[in-house]
């Protein structure tokens, strides 16, 4: 069924006018039609995110998806990022400055990512912390793989990012096999990077609702290999 | 997967037929079956990406076989296609530790390549650094092999010191690691105001808080029991397989370059070499805490004796000018030019150059072809070496021992995949 | 070291030993105070035991050399060491690309002990180079996955590496589109 209604232009000051109805509208969404003032409200909430091209319908979805349900998508990202479980992964030497990190002067226990484990599937952070070689990256595919939703991984220091120093055979940038949702640049990174770099991340987690990897990387619909499937 | 078999390698095959489905029990004794563990790169206590094939019998270890590579990165390779001063910062981050003795061997083969005269006060300067960094390296070891062994508020202990340590190379040198402090004919800059009285500092207070490290380690029984007596190798063993460093001073060869072959004035100093007598975990871990009580002392000694001088030689064909010469001296500049552009030729000739690193010998072997571009760096590294050890050390031995062993081995498997 | 002197008596010693002969011992070279003796490959487990009986025990180091364009032109050193005299010794062997085979110096032989340290040391040297050391227990791969085409530390194996991006070819990158 398809609802009537003038495209509402965005500022425009709610006029009182509605008429109190629930509708249902084709992509089945219960929309109260009569509150274009909740509407504006939404745009207005979403603020300089929220696409200019969209209105009407789309708009009304977009806000919807994005923002009436803000309030317990915002505490459940609150939560995730400020307990992150880095895996314990250092390959070369990044990872002693990542345990400077952990060390007494930068102390990453101060803001709760203390906990590094040792196991995938109890991580959710990857910080790969120095140069991977074409041996190693199957195996950080794998520990990526292996690591449960939602999952974030940092690029630390220049090899992983970019090929760093050593521009030659042996090495594999980390974005040609895996996503990387933060490069800390740096040979090696000082600890304030480090922690610059997985405070931007924590940011990042809480500001963007939708965690899951497929929204975040534009994959929907693709489908994961199993071994033996 | 889609390939084709035929494409397929044997060593692709050997990976794809592996399954995960039920092993049928035979129904003997479970305690003569061999089983094969792979202790893979990803491990929290294999100190970096080392692989360990492991058979086990029940628990004890019947044998080991390291795959190593994971983290081999091309240093000689990239090397070669580097002019000779370029080519320091390539070569330090090899093993990554110990990036000041790294460096000390390449530039140390590059200068008796080039007879260049060191001047020095830059081998003192050179002498704090390296001893400062054998410090840290040790720390590093003491902490993650505490770790490993469970004790892990050693850990933090050492980061503490080893924060000092950083600093002191941030104020001389301008990083905490990978500096490339050290150049071809001396050291890249003078030690700033301060320095002296900052690294007093610290060696005032090291020898206490390695005291502190030895009043928990040492009276702890878990770690007595685990490290006393397990994994002895004798001295004729360790030389067979080319193992120097701590591991084969714990088994009681008193061995150290620094003593046998001094190289960048380590002959001024009086210092003692931490022996063993066992050879034995608890040896090797006691000669490395000794050895940072010894490396105190040096330092001392080369603060008090720091002579004065320049930093680097005054060769300008080799040294980049200072730079307030570059606004006046037309040479300096021509030198400057031609050294940034094009780097220095090497006359043509090989040559090995052996130190003592914290691990053991290390040795940078350079090839010249009369270029200003090294024709061949290999990098002779300790612990590639040393992890030949591991299996005559471990087989026979039980599971957890096998895990404090690589722990004393102290493997940087930068240094040892390259 | 051995000085020059001391360098030349050496290789005389090696060359009238018994069963070695005068091609045994190809050259000498005295550099920046340094030994090095170079050796027919054929006779090298033969040239190192000799030196072992001399007093230098330890194997330090095993490493390779590609002397592109000098032919022969794969060149492995051993450098040997003497703790009790401290003294150093090199010895070099030269083998062309086409015939790349050595005997490996790892295992016991019926011509005396044989170094166990040569081990990893002669898998990279195989690794990187492609000599073949005949009568090593593993000779495998060390460094590159073990199905590698090529041997990396030639100097005619290009450095590889990805293409450094600028805005003029910006579109030949392989690219995060994020």
């Amino acid at each position: 069924m398809e609802i009537k209604r003038e495209p509402v232009p965005r500022g425009a000051r709610p006029t009182g006018q509605g008429q109190g109805e629930v509708e249902i509208d084709s992509s089945g969404l219960r929309v109260n039609t009569h509150d274009s003032k909740e509407l504006l409200r939404g745009a207005e909430l979403l603020g300089p995110t929220a696409p200019a091209s969209m209105d009407g319908e789309e708009l009304e979805r977009y806000v919807h998806e994005r923002v009436l349900t803000t309030t317990l998508e915002k505490a459940v990202s609150w939560g995730r990022s400020n307990s992150f479980f880095p895996l314990a992964f250092g390959l070369a030497c990044c990872a002693m400055e990542q345990f400077q990190t952990a060390g007494p002067r930068m102390d990453i226990a101060r803001f709760g990512f203390e906990a590094f484990r040792a196991s995938p599937r109890q991580a959710d952070l990857i910080i790969l912390a120095g140069r991977v070689s074409i041996k190693m990256a199957p195996i950080i595919r794998r520990l990526y793989d292996q690591m449960l939703e939602p999952k974030w991984a940092i690029s630390m220091g220049a090899c992983c990012s970019s090929m760093g120093v050593f521009n030659n055979y042996a090495l594999v940038p980390a974005d040609k096999f895996m996503p990387i949702d933060v490069h800390v640049p740096g040979c090696p990174p000082r600890p304030e990077s480090l922690m610059h770099g997985i405070l931007k991340l924590r940011k990042m987690v809480q500001d963007d609702p939708d965690a899951g990897w497929r929204e975040r990387y534009g994959a929907q619909g693709t489908e994961e290999i199993l071994p033996g499937a | 997967m889609t390939v084709a078999d035929q494409q397929l390698s044997e060593y692709r095959r050997r990976e794809q037929s592996i399954t995960l489905s039920q092993v049928e029990q035979s129904g003997e004794d479970t305690h003569e079956e061999l089983l094969t563990l792979n202790f893979g790169p990803h491990h929290p206590a294999t100190h970096g990406v080392l692989r360990l094939l492991v058979t086990l019998q029940g628990e004890v270890v019947r044998s080991i076989k390291p795959v190593i590579g994971y983290v081999h990165t091309g240093i000689e390779k990239t090397a070669e296609d580097k002019a000779y001063w370029k080519a320091i910062p390539v070569v330090e981050r090899m093993d990554y530790l110990s990036y000041y003795f790294n460096s000390m061997a390449y530039v140390g083969a590059v200068e008796t390549l080039l007879e260049v005269e060191v001047p020095k006060r830059a081998q003192y300067l050179r002498v704090i650094h390296l001893e400062l960094n054998r410090i840290a390296s040790h720390l590093i070891w003491l902490g993650t092999s505490a770790l490993d062994l469970g004790a892990v508020s050693i850990f933090l202990y050492c980061l503490r010191e080893r924060e000092l340590i950083l600093d002191l190379f941030e104020m001389s040198s301008g990083a905490r690691m990978h500096t490339r402090y050290f150049q071809v004919g001396g050291v890249m800059e003078d030690i700033p105001v301060g320095f002296v009285e900052k690294t007093r500092e610290f060696t005032k207070v090291m020898p206490a808080r390695a005291d502190q490290y030895g009043a928990i380690l040492n009276a702890n029984q878990i770690v007595l029991q685990r490290l006393r007596g397990t994994c002895p190798l004798d001295a004729e063993t360790l030389l067979s397989l080319g193992v120097t460093g701590p591991l084969l001073r714990a088994a009681g060869n008193p061995w150290d370059l620094r003593k046998a072959a001094p190289y960048s004035s380590y002959d001024d100093f009086d210092f003692k070499i931490p022996v063993g007598t066992v050879g034995d975990n608890y040896d090797r871990f006691a000669v490395r805490v000794a050895e940072i009580y010894e490396s105190v002392k040096i330092i001392d000694q080369a603060l008090d004796g720091l002579p004065e001088g320049p930093h680097i030689t005054t060769d300008r064909k080799i040294a980049l000018p200072p730079r307030h010469e570059l606004a006046t001296s037309m040479e300096a500049l021509i030198h400057h030019f031609k050294l940034v552009t094009e780097g220095f030729r090497v006359p043509p000739g090989e040559i090995y150059y052996p130190i003592e690193s914290p691990r053991g010998e290390l040795a940078c072997f350079v090839r010249s072809d009369g270029s200003s571009k090294p024709a061949r760096v290999h990098m002779r590294d300790p612990s590639f070496v040393n992890l030949q050890a591991l299996s005559h050390m471990a087989e026979g031995s039980y599971i957890a021992d096998m895990i404090a062993t690589l722990a004393m081995l102290d493997p940087i498997l930068g240094g040892i995949d390259r | 070291m051995p000085d020059a002197t001391g360098l030349e008596l050496l290789a005389k010693e090696l060359q009238e030993s018994e069963g070695m002969g005068a091609e045994a011992i190809l050259g000498t070279l005295y550099f920046r105070g340094h030994a090095t003796l170079e050796a027919q490959p054929q006779r090298i487990r033969a040239v190192l035991g000799r030196l072992r009986e001399r007093g230098y025990r330890s194997l330090m180091s095993v490493h390779g050399v590609d002397y592109y364009p000098h032919e022969p032109r794969l060149g492995v050193h051993y450098e040997l060491l003497d703790m009790d005299k401290v003294d150093r010794v090199t010895v070099v062997v030269r083998v062309s690309t086409d015939a790349p085979d050595l005997d490996s110096v790892t295992p016991d032989g019926e011509d005396g002990k044989g170094w166990p340290t040569a081990d990893h040391q002669e898998r990279e040297i195989y690794d990187m180079f492609g000599v073949a050391f005949h009568g090593h227990p593993d000779m495998r791969r060390i460094l590159m996955p073990e199905d590698y085409e090529g041997h990396p530390q030639r100097r005619d194996f290009p450095v590889g590496g990805e293409p450094v991006i600028f805005t003029y070819n910006e579109h030949e990158s392989s690219g995060v589109t994020r």
